[in-house]
């Protein structure tokens, strides 16, 4: 049983590895630069096999995830917010070690403070206690974003099974979860108790999923009815987001805006 | 005296001009979504609503500049013919994107909060759509292209920090490259969203 754990664990640490280094490769042509503001183009190195899975997701949006979270809405006001409140919560245990790993050891102190008092007074996570006391507005961090801000560029583009857009940075910090980086992972999964188990955390997860397409149905609904390339338009958004995220950007802020004026400024000129 | 008069009217009506025409961007903001607003808010149908909202941002929107932006470096290598296509198609495009866009909202109230002037050319003005029952608070960002400040026109709008000016770049670009870079794919792909 040792032994196999041992085995998934150096598996996904190879594939990891594996993706890092290709976007490191990727580095060599100008991916891989620290402090980098300039939106450059997209590299959609996958876009046929992207595109097909894009259209798989899409299917099952359609016919089970949409649905769903319909459902999920219909759902008594309380018991959605709770359930929102309690996924959150969990998130800060991959949030407070990134934190960490950015140098950023205030947040992490306080998301410490946030995760303590929403677990023990807020039932679970169920209310969002520290949020009522004046705690800081919550920004959920990741091992995708510090890799970014550690100056890991993006990568190529990459749509994943079910889970939907992403890039290959990304998806390498989502592999480091498994690799003992969520702590949530590792008591569910590897705590040995009788209260906890894998199948727990894949609930936990699959809320979180649940909870995220419930809040945004009406405008997805709008972003591909308003679209001429549907795929084109959520990989331009998943990118623009993952920017502002690895830069800490508040959102709604100046910072957000292109640093390179350089197409509007022709335009001008005519 | 004749003259005079003639000469007082016409620093008068220089005055006036200049007052009411010279607009800062944060009121030409606000006011621009009062009247967009209204508009959503009216009882009248939706046909009637999209056609009002299209009034509204031929006025107040740069269509013709978002055009070319959202064109990317390709828009150098057209001729004039299919330039002056391409203006045509991306207004129509544009209209029903943005009216139907919009026409989804009943009556939303947008405060604008402030502005910061990136230079001569352009101010950002910050404002928020206030939270509802259903929606929580979302923050509106507005490029305002300045250089004419009788006539100040909306380049972009970036929503909780993602532009549109750019997904709508990348979109199209997208569809350049799945075809190899020819124009008439866009233009097929403007034609069939307008119809």
């Amino acid at each position: 049983m040792y032994n196999l754990s041992m085995f998934k664990k150096f598996t996904v640490l190879i594939v990891t590895i594996f993706f890092i280094t290709i976007n490191a490769y990727a580095g060599s042509t100008g991916e891989l630069e620290l402090n980098k503001n300039e939106p450059k183009e997209i590299k959609d190195c996958f876009e046929k096999l992207n595109r097909a899975t894009f259209s798989f997701n899409q299917g099952l949006d359609k016919a089970i995830i949409k649905p769903i979270a319909k459902g999920y809405r219909s759902l008594p006001d309380p018991i959605q917010k709770g359930t929102s409140n309690a996924v959150r919560n969990l998130s800060n245990l991959i949030t407070i070690p990134n934190n960490v790993l950015q140098g950023d050891i205030k947040m992490a102190v306080i998301n410490t403070g946030r995760l303590v008092i929403n677990t023990t007074v807020g039932i679970l996570g169920t209310i969002d206690v520290a949020n009522k006391m004046g705690f800081p507005k919550y920004e959920m961090e990741d091992y995708g974003q510090t890799l970014g801000a550690w100056g890991v560029g993006p990568g190529c583009y990459l749509v994943v099974p079910v889970l939907g857009p992403s890039n290959l940075r990304d998806t390498a910090g989502s592999f480091i979860n498994v690799m003992g980086g969520d702590p949530w992972y590792n008591v569910s999964a590897h705590g040995n108790n009788e209260f906890l188990s894998q199948d727990i955390y894949m609930i936990s997860k699959a809320l979180s999923g649940i909870d995220f397409r419930a809040n945004n149905i009406e405008s997805l609904d709008n972003l591909e009815k308003n679209s001429i390339d549907f795929y084109a338009s959520v990989k331009s958004l998943y990118t623009q987001d993952r920017e502002n995220k690895i830069k800490n950007n508040q959102r709604g802020n100046i910072e957000v805006l292109y640093k390179d004026e350089t197409d509007w400024e022709e335009i001008d000129k005519k | 005296m004749n003259l005079k008069r003639i000469f007082i009217i016409l620093l008068l009506f220089n005055f006036n001009s200049a007052h009411v025409y010279s607009m800062a961007p944060d009121v030409f903001i606000q006011s621009t979504v009062n009247r967009a607003s209204q508009t959503l808010s009216e009882n009248i149908s939706k046909d009637e609503k999209i056609y009002q909202l299209k009034i509204i941002a031929k006025e107040t929107v740069d269509i013709k500049g978002v055009g070319f932006y959202s064109l990317g470096s390709i828009r150098n290598k057209l001729n004039e013919a299919d330039k002056k296509k391409y203006s045509e198609l991306f207004e129509l495009y544009f209209l029903k994107s943005f009216s139907s866009r919009l026409s989804e909202y009943t009556n939303p109230k947008i405060e604008v909060q402030g502005k910061k002037r990136l230079n001569e050319n352009y101010t950002i003005v910050n404002s928020k759509l206030i939270a509802t029952s259903d929606r929580p608070e979302v923050k509106i960002d507005w490029r305002v292209y300045t250089k004419n400040s009788n006539n100040p026109l909306i380049r972009d709008l970036i929503i909780e920090g993602l532009s549109l000016a750019r997904t709508q770049k990348e979109e199209f670009a997208s569809i350049l490259n799945s075809n190899n870079n020819d124009i008439n794919a866009l233009f097929k792909a403007l034609e069939d969203f307008s119809k």
